[in-house]
């Protein structure tokens, strides 16, 4: 028990010193000195309670997700059957409840559709599961059923998308080391250090960005468009600005549900000024495939009006004068310069695959951080100044390797925390002072063992060696329930709370090894040099 | 030198001859705990009410105009806004519920908050905004889901941990210690109406893993005095274990107490409530391991034998000659 052989101290010392030294930047840092260069220079990060900035919690609406792939999907099948030959003829089609329906006109071509369809179907995620369910009811009746493999897999990229579109914006914005993660099935935190108004950034990822060129339906009965009753073949859709010129006064505008094409093959796109009366507007750039496309689409509309539709909402109606081949636009909006240039950042990086929701949001003030931390630290000094007080007053020379064992174990939390790069937050601060008076506590089972093998009349080496071995049961004991607490903590917890977490269960492994192991070994070394006849605990 | 004791050599207080009249009234604590909680209920803070939360400080004035704010905040139509000090005298939350049209939906959030902030700010050109947090219902509903799956997981997986190591009576024994201390120490926020949020949550954890430090010092005491002694009768048994330990019991949670004290006096204003709660539970803790854990192994029959083999080594050999001799 109290053999320590050479390599073994050094070992210990050396394990001790090294995690220890990693605190050293960080503690610089503090002191605002600066750190050699030349070194190694792990450093504690700053939760954003302490150093001040935006945290947002994102929710994508996995509603929209299986809607979109819905409409996809009967795009795909009407484009598909139309083109098959001999040509496959649907009617009623529906997308209502959540699955695709349509009838053959011809139930003998039922195999012949199905073969169409099928490639329309793939495989999802690993399970080799197809995405979508075909049924055929009353012998022409097909039902497409999306499956929730495939759900969950569209949910998963569109999730994987949307990160990228964030941290495009994100960038965009020229915010300094966005931390930008996925968190659960459909959530991604964005935490911005130092931002201190997330407005902009807020708006800018609330938009979704989709873009739409739908022609106006010139027919609808502007009665029924008022009551939002919409002429077969088409959709209502709510002017963004009501007042919009253009717009008639009407806040609604009927537009043909197909036909139209979306905005997001683009290579370019930013804030302009119109020419003719230089208000705000955005220049897009179409890529080659969408440039034509838009080519199409105005050749064959000439004269007619397109809305320009953003988010399910009309931006403006303009007529088509003339066929634009070029491959670029201005979109018009009743914009403010701020408000072009955002749209034109969304554009940019894309559109959302799905919509974004804030469904938290905290923003910390630089001041109240530093204000934290200085007030964290003198309370750490008092509390770790009575805990030693203490244990001296009560154990002596014993108390004494308590109090160097608490110093070592409290620069090795720091070190490793340092070195596995997590992060400190406030509730944090709390850990290390609660970690400052449980690390001594195996000290307390120790030498209170030590006093009373003593008593019994053991003499000084045998009750030192049963006080580590008969104390080092309930030690584990306690370690290992804090333990539990702690990765449950860790598990349940959020953001600073997980923080809490981290130092407590850190803590516990390294109180082990300094209140049991090196307390042990510089007992030993006593013991042996100083042989003394009596314990004075 | 002459070291300092805080419990004098060889005590003999007699804890067990009262463990009645103790039970009885930590019964009825726990009970009026409980009632608290259900009647008065916790003062959820933003992350289990959702809602909005602005933190202030009035920089030029001593104390913060609580009363004013009240009516100029009330004044904007977002119901009565829950105004609490923090720390310092000039420090508040302004806490009010989001409308349900702003669920979800940032530009509304934002603007509530931009207005709330600028009608603070109109008669207080000294204030400095410290944060502003906004938590959906949805979110929060989580929140309060999860908080309660981790106390009681927490709780259970210790019980089964100490049941595996000691024997069964003991589990139950820190199952219902620890219940006891979650119960005051829910009871005291409900009682005093202190501000309930995640970190609380965290608190009560540490908690649940700390103040099982003294039990399980004590149970293993037990143990060991159980194989020594094992004719004694358990009542004078166990005040012998608690009276030897009583010393370990005290300097461990005087420890505790001395570093977390400065934090509630020198600490962060925003860690008051993380460290009342943990200071609170160290005290219930301390008792409980005495009072809850050690007496309820007479009631659940805990015994000499709980920790001896029923048949020796020897006897064993001797039984599984005997069966192979009978099969053959």
């Amino acid at each position: 028990m109290l053999e320590f052989p050479l390599w073994k101290k050094l070992w210990y010392w050396g394990l001790t010193l090294v995690i220890a030294a990693a605190a050293l930047p960080s503690l610089f840092s503090v002191a605002g000195l600066s750190w050699p260069s030349a070194l190694p220079n792990p450093q504690v990060s700053l939760g954003l309670d302490l150093a001040g900035g935006s945290h947002i919690l994102l929710e994508a609406n996995e509603k929209q997700v299986a809607q979109q792939r819905l409409e996809n999907m009967e795009e795909s099948v009407r484009g598909r059957l139309k083109l098959a030959d001999p040509r496959i003829g649907i009617g009623d089609i529906s997308s209502a409840n959540g699955r695709l329906t349509f009838m053959l006109k011809d139930p003998s071509q039922v195999d012949a559709a199905r073969e169409q369809i099928l490639p329309l179907t793939t495989g999802a995620g690993l399970t080799g599961q197809r995405d979508w369910d075909i049924a055929v009811e009353d012998g022409s009746r097909f039902v497409l059923t999306p499956t929730r493999e495939g759900l969950e897999q569209a949910v998963s990229n569109a999730m994987d998308s949307a990160i990228e579109v964030v941290r495009k914006r994100i960038d965009a914005l020229g915010t300094r080391e966005p931390t930008i993660i996925r968190q659960g099935e459909n959530r991604i935190v964005v935490q911005v250090p130092g931002l201190d108004d997330p407005t902009a950034l807020k708006n800018l990822l609330g938009q979704t960005a989709k873009l739409e060129f739908k022609m106006v339906d010139e027919t609808a009965a502007p009665n029924d468009v008022k009551q939002g009753i919409a002429p077969p073949g088409d959709e209502i859709v709510p002017w963004a600005d009501p007042n919009a010129p253009g717009s008639g006064g009407v806040p609604v505008l009927a537009v043909k549900r197909l036909g139209g094409i979306k905005g997001d093959q683009l290579t370019d796109a930013k804030q302009s000024f119109d020419s003719r009366n230089n208000t705000p507007v955005v220049s897009i750039t179409f890529d080659q495939q969408g440039g034509a496309k838009f080519a199409k689409l105005t050749s064959e509309n000439v004269n007619k009006r397109f809305a320009i539709i953003l988010d399910g909402k009309v931006l403006s109606a303009p007529a088509i004068n003339e066929p634009i081949m070029g491959g670029s636009a201005q979109i018009q909006g009743s914009f403010t310069v701020q408000s072009a240039t955002q749209l034109a950042i969304a554009l940019r990086s894309g559109a959302l695959p799905v919509d974004l929701t804030v469904v938290e949001e905290r923003t910390v003030g630089p001041d109240l951080g530093a204000d934290s931390i200085r007030k964290g630290l003198i309370a750490m000094g008092v509390g770790s100044g009575l805990v030693v007080l203490l244990m001296i007053a009560v154990y002596g020379r014993f108390g004494i390797y308590a109090t160097i064992a608490l110093i070592f174990n409290l620069m090795m939390i720091l070190g490793v925390m340092a070195v596995m790069g997590t992060t400190l937050t406030l509730p944090g601060i709390a850990g290390f002072v609660l970690t400052i008076g449980a690390a001594v506590d195996a000290n307390v089972l120790i030498y209170e063992r030590m006093r009373e093998e003593r008593k019994k009349g053991r003499r000084v080496i045998a009750a030192v060696e049963n006080g580590y071995k008969e104390a080092s049961r309930a030690i584990y004991d306690a370690n290992i329930t804090n333990f539990i607490a702690g990765v449950l903590l860790f598990a349940f917890g959020s953001g600073p709370v997980r923080g809490f977490a981290v130092v407590l269960i850190i803590g516990l492994f390294t109180s082990v090894f300094t209140g049991v192991t090196l307390t042990r070994m510089w007992v030993a070394d006593w013991l042996r040099k100083a042989r003394p006849t009596e314990l004075n605990v | 030198m002459r070291l300092l004791k805080l419990v004098p050599d060889n005590t003999n207080i007699k804890f067990l001859r009262w463990r009645v009249p103790f039970y009885v009234v930590s019964m009825i604590l726990i009970a009026a705990s409980w009632g608290l909680i259900m009647t008065k209920g916790l003062n959820y803070g933003v992350d289990f009410a959702g809602g909005q939360e602005i933190e202030a400080t009035f920089t030029k004035q001593a104390e913060a105009p609580v009363a004013a704010l009240r009516e100029q905040v009330g004044k904007l139509g977002y119901g009565d806004p829950v105004i609490q000090r923090f720390g310092a005298p000039n420090e508040v939350s302004i806490r009010t519920k989001l409308p349900e049209s702003a669920e979800g939906n940032p530009g509304a959030a934002e603007a509530i908050s931009k207005k709330i902030i600028a009608a603070i700010r109109a008669s207080n050109p000294d204030v400095r905004i410290e944060s502003v947090s906004t938590v959906s219902g949805k979110v929060s509903g989580e929140f309060r889901q999860t908080a309660i799956y981790a106390l009681g997981a927490a709780m259970l997986a210790i019980s089964i941990y100490i049941w595996v190591r000691f024997e069964w009576q003991f589990g139950v024994g820190a199952l219902f210690a620890l219940f006891h201390d979650v119960s005051l120490t829910l009871g005291m926020f409900a009682l005093f109406q202190l501000e309930f949020s995640l970190q609380i949550i965290a608190a009560i954890l540490a908690i649940i893993g700390y103040s099982l430090n003294d039990t399980i010092v004590v149970y293993d005491r037990i143990r060991e005095d159980l194989k020594k002694y094992r004719k004694m009768p358990l009542p004078e048994l166990l005040d012998m274990s608690v009276n030897e330990t009583l010393a370990r019991t005290v300097m461990t949670s005087a420890t505790l107490l001395v570093a977390l004290i400065p934090l509630l006096f020198f600490g962060p204003e925003s860690l008051f409530g993380l460290t009342a709660a943990i200071v609170l539970g160290i005290f219930v803790g301390t008792y409980s391991s005495i009072y809850m854990a050690a007496p309820i192994l007479i009631w659940l029959g805990v015994s000499g034998d709980s920790f001896v083999p029923t048949e020796s080594a020897i006897e064993r050999q001797e039984r599984l000659t005997r069966e192979r001799g009978s099969k053959s």
